[in-house]
C-alpha cells in the first residue's frame, strides 16, 4: 500500500514527533478500516462529520431550543420536571413599564438598565473604534517605515485576555494611580474614576476601544490596499487634492468593508461581558451593568435564581444578534458580488 | 508621468524633505505606541514594587526600595538616608530608633555615636531593587501554580481536539458528496449566530446532566467544535487536488488513512492558523470557565486572576505579578510569530 510521504520539516524534534504520530493515528486504522468495509466510503464521510455534528447538537442547538422552554416557564428550579409553564408571563414582566425610556418605572428596572446600557455602549464603543481603527489603517497605508511594527503595536493589546485589560487599566485608575499623579503633576486633582458613574462609564467605552482596535484596524488596512493604486494616479493627474481624493476614491470603495467592520464590532460589543465584569463588576451600582452581565446575574448570581427571567432576556438578546448577524452575511454576500 | 512618480515617492512634496501629513501621520503612530504599550509596561515596573512602594504618592517609574546597611553591632541592617543637618552638610546615616517625630541615627563608620535628627531632615536612599516574591508569594502559596496548571490543560487539550474534530468534518464537507451535506453545512454555520452569551442557562443545565459542572471537561468539550474552524479548514482543503485522494484509494488506501496521512499534512499552514487562534482563545476565555468551574483548585488562570482581585482587593503587588504572568505567554508568542498572526488575521477577518 502506498503512503503520501509526510511532509516533514527541517526539525528532527518535529520529524520523530510527526512519525510517531502518524504511527499511532495509521494504527487506529485497525478500528477505522474494518468500519469503512461496514458503511462504505459514503458512509466514511458522515462518521467524519459526527463529533462536530454532535457537540453542535448538543451544545448549541439543543440549548436553544431550551431556552425558550426556560422562557416560558416559572419557578427557581434549574431542572425543567419542576418549572411550571407560565406562558408569557416572564416576557410580560420584562416589559412592564410605565415609561420606557426611565428605567426606574419598570417592574424590572435593572433589566431596562442593562438595555440602555448596552445601548449607549455599543454606539458608542463602535463608534469610537471604527474611527479611530479608519484613521490608524490610513495612517498604516501610506509609505512609513516600520510598518510592521506599527502594524503589531496596533494589533498587541487584541491578543491580551480581558482580565488582563481590565486588570492593567484598573491599577493606572487607581486613586493613587498613574492617571491621577499626572493630574495632580498639572495641577488637578485626583478624581476617583471608578467610583463615579459617568467616568466608569467613559473608561469602559476606553478600555474596550483600545483592546480591540487592532483587529479591525488590520480589516481595513486590508480593504484600503485592496484600492487600485492608479486610481489615485488618475486623480492626482487631474489635480485632485487629498481630500477629494478621500471622499470619492476612498470612501466608497472602502464602505463595503468598513459596513462588514461596523456589523462585526456591534455584534461584539452587544455581548460584551468579561472585561467590564473584571473592571467595574457592573459597578458603580448598576452604571456598568450590561445585558450579558444581567443574564448571568438574574440566572446564577442571586439568592433567587430566576432561570425563566434569564432566559426570557437572553432569547431577546438572541433576537437581536441574529438581526446583527443576518445583516452581516447580507452585507458580505453583497461585498463579494462587487 | 512625472506626477505620478512624484506621487509614488515616499514623501509626499519634494524628495527628502518631510511634508506635514507625514509629520502628522508619524506623531499620530508614536503617540499609538505609547498609548498601546505604556499601560503594559506600567503594570510590568509596577508588579516588582513592593507593597509599601505602591502606596506612594506619586509613583516613581522604577522599582525602588531602600538601601539598607550592615552594621556593627546591630543584627539586622538598618536603613540608609540622606540628612541634612543643621550646618548644611549632607551625611548619609542609617536610623536605629524613630521615636515620634525624631530619629536616632548613627554614623555607619562610627556606630557609637547616636545623632538625633528630626525626620522632615531625612530622605531615604533608595536604589533600584526588583521585588520578586510578589512572584513567588503567589505561586506558592495562592494556588496560582494550580491555576496555571489548568489553564494550559483546557489549552492544550481543547486545541487538539478541535483541530482533530473540525479538520474530520472540514474534510467531509469539501471532499465527499453526501446526501444532507449542504444541510450539514448550512447547520453548523448557523450556529455562529448563537453565541454561549445567548445560552448560558440551558447550557448549564446540559453540563449539569453530564456530571460536567466543575469539571475541566465542562469547559473542554462544548466550545471544541468551532464554526469558524470548519470553514477555515473546508476552504483550505477545497484546494488540495481530489487527484490525490482517487488514486490513494486505487492502491487501497482507507479513507482513515487518506484523512491521516495525505489531507491532513497538506493543510497543515490552516491548521496552524487554527491552533493559534484556538490557543488565544482558550488561554483567554473567561465566561465559560467563571460559571461552570465553582471549586477554586479547578480555576484557570483567567478565572483565578478575577477571583484574586476579588477577594484581596488591596493586594496589588501581588495581582500585578500574577497578571504579568498570564499575558506573558502570549507575548512571546506574538513577539515570534506577530507576522504571521496579523496577516492570518486580516485574510480571514474579511470572510
Amino acid at each position: 500500500m502506498s503512503q503520501e510521504p509526510v511532509k516533514s520539516a527541517k526539525n528532527p524534534v518535529v520529524d520523530f514527533f510527526g512519525l510517531i504520530i502518524t504511527k499511532a493515528m495509521g494504527a487506529l486504522d485497525v478500528i477505522f478500516g474494518p468500519l469503512q468495509n461496514l458503511i462504505g466510503i459514503k458512509g466514511m464521510a458522515y462518521f467524519f462529520v459526527l463529533p462536530n455534528l454532535l457537540i453542535f447538537s448538543i451544545f448549541v442547538l439543543f440549548p436553544v431550543a431550551l431556552n425558550f422552554y426556560y422562557a416560558f416557564t416559572g419557578g427557581t428550579n434549574i431542572f425543567l420536571s419542576d418549572r411550571p409553564f407560565v406562558g408569557g408571563e416572564n416576557f410580560a414582566q420584562l416589559f412592564d413599564c410605565e415609561n420606557f425610556t426611565d428605567p426606574n418605572t419598570c417592574n424590572q428596572d435593572i433589566f431596562w438598565r442593562a438595555v440602555f446600557n448596552t445601548a449607549k455602549f455599543v454606539v458608542l464603543q463602535v463608534g469610537f473604534m471604527v474611527f479611530f481603527a479608519l484613521i490608524t489603517a490610513l495612517a498604516l497605508n501610506r509609505n512609513i517605515v516600520a510598518k510592521g511594527f506599527f502594524r503589531s503595536v496596533f494589533f498587541y493589546p487584541v491578543l491580551l485576555s480581558p482580565v488582563v485589560v481590565a486588570l492593567i487599566w484598573k491599577w493606572i485608575l487607581q486613586r493613587n494611580g498613574l492617571l491621577n499623579a499626572f493630574l495632580v503633576a498639572l495641577g488637578g486633582d485626583k478624581i476617583p474614576f471608578l467610583l463615579e458613574p459617568n467616568w466608569a462609564f467613559f473608561w469602559i467605552i476606553f478600555i474596550s476601544v483600545w483592546a480591540h482596535m487592532g483587529f479591525y484596524t488590520l480589516i481595513l488596512l486590508a480593504g484600503l490596499q485592496a484600492i487600485p493604486k492608479n486610481l489615485y494616479e488618475a486623480g492626482n493627474i487631474d489635480g485632485t487634492n487629498a481630500f477629494q481624493a478621500f471622499r470619492h476614491i476612498t470612501l466608497p470603495l472602502l464602505m463595503p468593508t468598513m459596513l462588514v467592520v461596523m456589523v462585526l464590532s456591534l455584534i461584539r460589543a452587544v455581548q460584551t461581558f468579561d472585561e467590564v465584569f473584571a473592571f467595574t463588576g457592573g459597578g458603580p451600582g448598576t452604571a456598568t451593568l450590561l445585558m450579558v452581565q444581567y443574564i448571568y446575574q438574574t440566572g446564577f448570581a442571586t439568592q433567587i435564581q430566576r432561570f425563566g427571567l434569564a432566559a426570557s432576556a437572553s432569547v431577546l438578546l438572541g433576537s437581536v444578534l441574529l438581526v446583527f448577524t443576518l445583516l452581516q452575511l447580507y452585507l458580505g454576500r453583497r461585498s463579494d458580488a462587487v | 508621468m512625472s506626477a505620478a512618480r512624484t506621487f509614488l515617492s515616499r514623501r509626499r512634496g519634494h524628495k527628502g524633505r518631510f511634508d506635514w501629513s507625514d509629520v502628522l501621520t508619524y506623531a499620530y503612530l508614536i503617540a499609538g505606541v505609547l498609548i498601546m504599550f505604556s499601560p503594559v509596561i506600567w503594570t510590568v515596573a509596577s508588579s516588582f514594587k513592593t507593597k509599601a512602594a505602591l502606596t506612594e504618592f506619586p509613583p516613581t517609574f522604577l522599582p525602588l526600595a531602600q538601601v539598607e546597611l550592615e552594621v556593627e553591632g546591630f543584627d539586622d541592617p538598618l536603613p540608609l538616608y540622606e540628612v541634612a543637618m543643621e550646618d548644611g552638610v549632607v551625611r548619609q546615616l542609617v536610623q536605629v530608633r524613630r521615636v515620634g517625630i525624631e530619629a536616632q541615627m548613627i554614623d555607619p563608620a562610627s556606630p557609637d555615636d547616636i545623632i538625633k535628627v528630626k525626620i522632615a531632615q531625612r530622605k531615604p536612599v533608595r536604589k533600584v531593587q526588583l521585588a520578586w516574591n510578589n512572584y513567588v508569594e503567589p505561586l506558592r502559596s495562592f494556588k496560582f501554580i494550580t491555576y496555571f496548571r489548568n489553564s494550559i490543560i483546557v489549552t492544550v487539550v481543547a486545541t487538539i481536539i478541535t483541530l482533530i474534530i473540525n479538520s474530520m468534518a472540514a474534510f467531509a464537507l469539501s471532499k465527499y458528496e453526501f446526501r444532507g451535506r449542504n444541510l450539514i453545512f448550512v447547520i453548523i454555520i448557523s450556529t455562529l449566530m448563537i453565541p454561549i452569551s445567548v445560552i448560558l442557562v440551558p447550557v448549564f443545565l446540559v453540563l449539569l446532566n453530564f456530571g460536567w459542572i466543575n469539571s475541566l471537561w465542562g469547559v473542554i468539550i462544548p466550545g471544541a467544535a468551532t464554526p469558524t474552524g470548519v470553514f477555515l479548514l473546508r476552504q483550505y482543503m477545497l484546494t488540495i487536488p481530489d487527484d490525490l485522494m482517487a488514486s490513494a484509494r486505487i492502491d487501497g488506501a482507507s479513507e482513515w488513512r487518506i484523512y491521516w496521512q495525505i489531507v491532513l499534512p497538506l493543510a497543515a499552514p490552516a491548521l496552524a492558523v487554527l491552533a493559534i487562534f484556538s490557543v488565544m482563545w482558550r488561554w483567554n476565555d473567561f465566561l465559560w470557565p467563571f460559571l461552570v468551574l465553582t471549586q477554586s483548585e479547578l480555576f484557570t488562570l483567567q478565572v483565578g486572576l478575577n477571583a484574586f482581585q476579588g477577594e484581596l482587593d488591596t493586594q496589588w503587588h501581588f495581582i500585578l505579578a500574577m497578571t504579568v504572568l498570564t499575558l506573558l505567554p502570549i507575548t512571546v508568542v506574538f513577539a515570534f510569530l506577530q507576522r504571521f498572526i496579523t496577516t492570518g488575521v486580516a485574510s480571514t477577518g474579511i470572510k
